[in-house]
């Protein structure tokens, strides 16, 4: 008896390195297979993001028709047609609403057990998301994009680097989305019921990251302040800016590093947070 | 009246267990107002780049918008829960209801009744206001009772596609959020003059599916204005009858679905 303790078997315990990756990797995976299981929902929700292309893509194609010069917001035709298809396929990748379920352990106090598990609940949830986004990226990208490659020109990007920058856009916007989303969640420790904030950060999120119209719309003082005060045009704006290749090359890139900035701040304030909430959590139930 | 009481409770039950998070819940119902300012701060932003989209002023679109955004706010508050249709039947809770002396349909709306989403009500009959006062309506009897109607009518349409779209879950469980491709979506395609949509993907959503007789034909009435798309003045008057026949297929639909429901398990 006296040989048993109960620490947590360790995967390779020589190199600590590999143990991690391993363990975010099994996590990411578990993640993607749970989303794999709903395959009629994926088809249902493809349908209405291309519903949803085709509404914004006609009000904005008749917007530039209607602007003198057709360059609203400085994106041309076929820059706001890829904007509309490729917005809508990202949005579930980048999944800005529906993900309550933090929030509901903390709730139901099944949280408990994510504390017992010996990774950082920031960590384990973030595997698991970019898991579920992994799977997104296949099966939600694509259809919208073919629909709208199908029913109206889009635009073919001209630099070499746009499409890899893209790719990293799209990964750092999900990062930032899931430490979003685990903030406005992670409000459920001290308010119990997080529906509220949920709503708020469903409301803002949406206009905010220019799914509803392209943010450069906005005059440009209040462009610039959301795109460096808030996180929220990194969500979706600057992935779709930096493959329209709306701006120069110097400010393309640009965008994507203050994207990394976002969200590395939001993870440690994640991180911070979790750290109080571990503290004075009370675990409700009997 | 028995029947009666057991509503009142079903609703008072809601109003107490919505009261009990009341931080969660005054902030609820401060997104839903904004929620419904945003649908028309978006057209504000959109029409203001320019004189005119698609041969309309902002004021004109304004109406539109309003006109839309009554109906939908007004079907949304009475039967918008409907869509949580798909969890009950998913988990079986649907049973519950059923074995209850009372209409299924009736339970259900009270069993979530959003107050959360009273102020909406407000926020848009106040845009419509505006948009009363920045258009130069030359005012007729009929126009004033289209007025009336309209939203009204408007609403039953909404609810009619609410329930429509929910009673899919009876034969599709994981329909996910297909629904919101006709509430949200037909909530946001009335939200603009229809010739702003081309092709086959107008002539579904305008006049197969009638979303084009909600807010748009009204609005082309009340302004006194010829549509660019050729149909006669009196389309303006239709909606009450593209709400009735919207109405009747969905209780057709209600039906079929509730007889079609064998609860869960394996």
């Amino acid at each position: 008896m006296d040989r048993l303790d109960a620490r947590v078997l360790t995967i390779s315990p020589s190199s600590p390195f590999r143990e991690s990756v391993t363990t975010f990797g099994a996590l990411a995976w578990s993640g993607f297979r749970r989303y794999a299981t709903y395959r009629q929902a994926t088809i249902a929700g493809s349908f209405t993001n291309v519903v949803f292309g085709f509404l914004r893509c006609y009000v904005l194609l008749a917007v530039a028709a209607a602007v003198a010069g057709g360059r609203p917001g400085g994106y041309d035709a076929t820059q706001l047609a890829t904007y509309v298809w490729v917005g809508q396929g990202l949005l579930s990748v980048v999944a800005l609403w529906g993900w309550t379920e933090l929030a509901d352990r903390i709730r139901t106090g099944d949280v408990a057990a994510d504390l017992l598990r010996p990774v950082p609940p920031v960590t384990s949830y973030l595997a698991a998301d970019l898991g579920r986004a992994g799977h997104g990226m296949l099966t939600r990208f694509g259809p919208p994009l073919v629909v709208g490659l199908i029913f109206f020109p889009l635009y073919v990007p001209a630099r070499w680097y746009t499409v890899p920058l893209f790719a990293v856009s799209v990964v750092l916007a999900v990062v930032a989305s899931f430490a979003c989303r685990f903030l406005v969640n992670a409000t459920a420790y001290w308010l119990h019921d997080a529906r509220g904030p949920i709503m708020l950060w469903m409301l803002s999120a949406g206009v905010l990251a220019g799914l509803y119209f392209p943010l450069r719309l906005l005059p440009d003082w209040l462009t610039v302040t959301l795109w460096v005060a808030t996180p929220f045009p990194g969500l979706l704006q600057t992935p779709l800016d930096v493959l329209v290749e709306r701006d120069g090359p110097a400010l393309q890139v640009a965008l994507v590093a203050l994207q990394a900035v976002h969200c590395a701040v939001l993870l440690a304030v994640c991180a911070a947070v979790q750290r109080r909430a571990e503290r004075k959590l009370v675990v409700q139930g009997g | 009246m028995a029947e009666l009481r057991a509503y009142a409770a079903l609703a008072g039950g809601q109003l107490r267990s919505v009261v009990s998070y009341r931080a969660s819940f005054v902030v609820e119902m401060v997104t839903n107002l904004g929620s419904t300012a945003l649908d028309v701060l978006t057209v504000l932003v959109l029409f203001s780049t320019t004189n005119a989209v698609a041969g309309f002023t902002l004021p004109e679109a304004i109406l539109i918008a309003a006109l839309s955004s009554c109906a939908f706010t007004l079907a949304d508050f009475a039967v918008g829960n409907i869509d949580r249709l798909k969890t009950y039947v998913r988990a079986g809770t649907m049973d519950a209801v059923l074995v209850r002396p009372l209409s299924a349909m009736g339970q259900l709306l009270l069993m979530d009744l959003p107050f959360r989403k009273l102020l909406r009500l407000a926020v848009s009959a106040s845009v419509l206001v505006v948009a009363l006062v920045v258009n130069d309506l030359d005012w007729t009897p009929a126009r004033v009772a289209l007025l009336v109607v309209t939203p009204v009518a408007g609403a039953v349409f909404f609810g009619s596609i609410f329930v429509l779209s929910a009673s899919l879950a009876f034969w599709w469980v994981d329909s996910g959020d297909l629904g919101s491709a006709f509430t949200y979506g037909g909530r946001d395609f009335t939200s603009y003059p229809v010739p702003v949509y081309s092709g086959w993907f107008r002539a579904v959503f305008a006049y197969a599916l009638g979303f084009g007789f909600v807010a748009y034909q009204p609005a082309l009435a009340l302004l006194g204005r010829a549509d660019p798309l050729g149909l006669p003045a009196w389309a303006g008057y239709v909606t009450p009858l593209v709400a009735v026949v919207a109405a009747a297929a969905a209780a057709a639909m209600w039906r079929a679905g509730i007889r079609q429901y064998r609860s869960t398990g394996s």
